[in-house]
């Protein structure tokens, strides 16, 4: 990266429009311009940056994307009834291109200790404290442009705060959905949850797209596990194929905290995951699973980084990916043990699969280890649909395609098999399966 | 049935059927037994559709439709089932909706409706009862982490469940002690009747004790050479395979000179 890299003019003028709007603290109007500063140093990474080798923004550079006007696109409750999990989760923040929807969404009713607002009624109530005193001390230090260019647009998202000793049994649902009323939109969502010391939750994120267009949906979420906190993260993206999404996830967890990560990725035309995760106090328990569909020319590019920061902690990673046609995978999964991690114990996989002999996979373990009695493991494998298997399911009577969708879903299946909240397992199995029966010509 | 005349097949360019020719009629048990080697499992896998295996000449006739021109899956729908040596281990497929896909698949090339989830399981418990099969197995992924003898076992549990016309069970004895043996057994017996026909390949004429073949043939070289009733199974018991290749070799020299 050079230091000489500047914002393209589109997002100036959008950052100077996003400024000039009343009812926002000081603090933040410098916090979003030392994001935009921060930006304009790292510029747009390019495939010469190691980070980026093969994952090529230039058509998110190239385009002239605009945020969103302040009135959306009308979205009805019927047309979101696929993707909200009702029954399930029956609190619900709902943003239509990047705005959030009142009618939409069921936030009332929460228990005494727990607060799901918008990042706009949170900063006008009384966890602005909160709220500055965790926005962006972690995802500064990730030095990641996108990232940076998050803070810079700062002004909408979900806020969660679970407090100490609360347990909530029912998932709180966060979704994002992208209309394609308008062409060429940006959205820069930013979510803060909070799981105080002994707390317990379950959060969805969900991106949606619910037309073919293009836009550039660039989230960054903040995750706070507490000491003895229990998170359960699921991160689901269908975004119009069409799409950009870029995401990062920061995790920070406190001694003997709980974190399952569960990370889908479905849609986009060109996807960028960065989850890192620090586990900063000793017997934290680590699980980062993600699974990645890519057809077409999709690009799907997960990069994870888990922090062993203190001693006797775990981490269990499991990523899959299925690509078909000329569909391109990249992981990177960097495991960092620091100097007095011991007795950390440490577990990756990543396995993908290749369903067409044009698609690619690039994947690279990453393993830094500065202790010296940790337990750490790594596999990574690249294959085709098992023969054997193929035929054995036809010799029952069952049809090659349906054969092939069955074995493929059930290869994805392992990345989500440990989700809890049974229902959104099951859609994104059914999913998986239709996607690829579709598949087959 | 089944007409096999002549059949020849070979694996990377290796001949293993060699002019195989066999009829089975409807009602029928045939024992095929035979050294190692000798292409019993190449025959269950030819007939199943395995397409490693190129048929190479002969014909296959199967109710009297060419069999070798039709899919692994179509061969299937019209009722013939294949009890492999070796059943696959497919992690995370599990056993009832392996089962429910098979069932319904083949019921949908027959033209019925598929089986709703109520008769499904009701038609799993009572066959899961013959062959001593645990609810908890169905549960699990196909076969994997299955001992020698629920692999087995769940073949024939497959069988029951998918009615078929023509079930040919390739070695499913090997590797079973005498309780397994008899619970596989007693599977094939509650499934044999005067509408099906069974083809038995085994090593062993141990498993003839509990299920008593019409014909047993002997296959050596890719060709049947002898056949008979189940006597000539516990003659072979008795008298090894070396009388019967000596044989074979001699007619092979005599035919040479």
């Amino acid at each position: 990266m050079t230091s000489t890299a500047v914002a393209p003019d589109y997002l100036t003028a959008s950052f100077d429009q996003l400024q000039a709007q009343n009812g926002v603290p000081d603090w933040l109007r410098d916090l979003r311009q030392k994001g935009l500063n921060s930006f304009r140093v790292q510029g747009f990474p390019t495939t010469r940056d190691e980070d980026w080798r093969f994952t090529d923004v230039t058509p998110i550079v190239k385009a002239q994307f605009q945020l969103s006007p302040a009135a959306t696109a009308e979205v009805t409750a019927g047309e979101l009834a696929e993707y909200t999990f009702q029954d399930v989760a029956p609190t619900l923040v709902v943003f239509v291109d990047g705005v959030w929807s009142r009618p939409l969404s069921r936030m009332d009713s929460m228990p005494d200790g727990v607060t799901v607002q918008t990042l706009t009624q949170a900063l006008a109530g009384d966890q602005a404290e909160l709220l500055r005193a965790h926005l962006d001390g972690q995802t500064q230090a990730a030095g990641n442009p996108f990232a940076a260019l998050n803070t810079g647009f700062l002004a909408e998202g979900a806020v969660i705060r679970v407090g100490a000793g609360k347990q909530l049994s029912e998932p709180i649902h966060l979704l994002y959905v992208s209309t394609g009323a308008a062409e060429g939109l940006m959205m820069h969502p930013r979510n803060l949850i909070v799981a105080e010391r002994g707390a317990s939750a379950i959060v969805l994120e969900s991106y949606v797209g619910l037309a073919e267009s293009t836009y550039l949906c660039n989230p960054v979420t903040e995750i706070v596990v507490g000491e003895n906190a229990r998170l359960d993260h699921y991160r689901t993206q269908r975004e119009s194929l069409s799409a950009y999404h870029v995401s990062t996830t920061q995790v920070h967890m406190d001694r003997d905290a709980h974190l399952t990560s569960h990370a889908v990725s479905i849609g986009g035309s060109l996807t960028r995951n960065a989850v890192n995760a620090v586990l900063d106090g000793e017997g934290c328990e680590c699980t980062l699973n993600g699974l990645y569909l890519g057809a077409g020319r999709q690009l799907v590019d997960n990069h994870t980084i888990i922090e062993h920061a203190k001693p006797r902690c775990q981490s269990h990673e499991i990523y899959k990916g299925i690509l078909d046609d000329r569909a391109q995978g990249v992981f990177n999964g960097r495991i960092h043990v620091h100097h007095d991690a011991q007795k950390t114990d440490a577990r990756q996989t990543n396995r993908a699969l290749l369903l067409s002999d044009r698609a690619r996979i690039n994947t690279k373990p990453e393993l830094l280890i500065f202790a010296d009695d940790v337990k750490c493991t790594h596999g990574a494998t690249i294959g085709q649909l098992d023969p054997d298997a193929l035929f054995y399911l036809q010799a029952r009577g069952i049809g090659r395609d349906q054969a092939r969708a069955m074995l493929t879903a059930a290869f994805g299946g392992e990345a989500i098999d440990d989700m809890q909240v049974e229902p959104v397992r099951e859609h994104l199995s059914n999913m998986m399966r239709q996607r690829f029966t579709r598949m087959e010509v | 049935m089944l007409e096999i005349n002549d059949l020849k097949a070979a694996i990377d360019g290796k001949t293993i059927l060699n002019g195989l020719t066999l009829s089975v009629n409807k009602g029928e048990v045939h024992a095929i037994m035979g050294p190692n080697g000798s292409g019993k499992s190449t025959l269950s896998q030819v007939l199943a559709g395995h397409e490693a295996f190129d048929v190479t000449g002969g014909s296959v006739t199967y109710e009297g439709a060419d069999l070798l021109g039709l899919a692994p899956e179509e061969r299937a729908q019209r009722g013939i089932f294949l009890a492999f040596q070796y059943p696959v281990e497919i992690p995370g497929v599990t056993n009832t909706y392996f089962l429910k896909a098979a069932v319904n698949a083949i019921r949908e090339a027959r033209g019925e409706e598929p089986l709703d989830a109520m008769d499904f399981m009701t038609m799993m418990r009572a066959r899961m009862k013959v062959v001593g099969i645990d609810a908890d197995l169905t549960k699990r992924s196909v076969n994997e982490g299955f001992s020698g003898g629920e692999k087995k076992r769940n073949e024939i549990f497959q069988m029951l469940m998918l009615e078929p016309k023509l079930a040919i069970l390739d070695e499913t004895d090997s590797g079973l002690d005498i309780d397994a043996l008899k619970v596989v057994a007693g599977g094939v017996e509650t499934y044999r009747g005067a509408e099906n026909a069974v083809i038995m390949i085994t090593h062993y004429q141990r498993l003839l004790d509990y299920i008593q073949p019409d014909f047993v043939h002997v296959l050596y070289k890719g060709r049947i050479v002898k056949s008979g009733d189940k006597d000539l199974a516990l003659y072979l018991e008795e008298n090894g395979y070396d009388w019967l290749i000596e044989e074979q070799e001699k007619k092979a020299q005599e035919a040479a000179v």
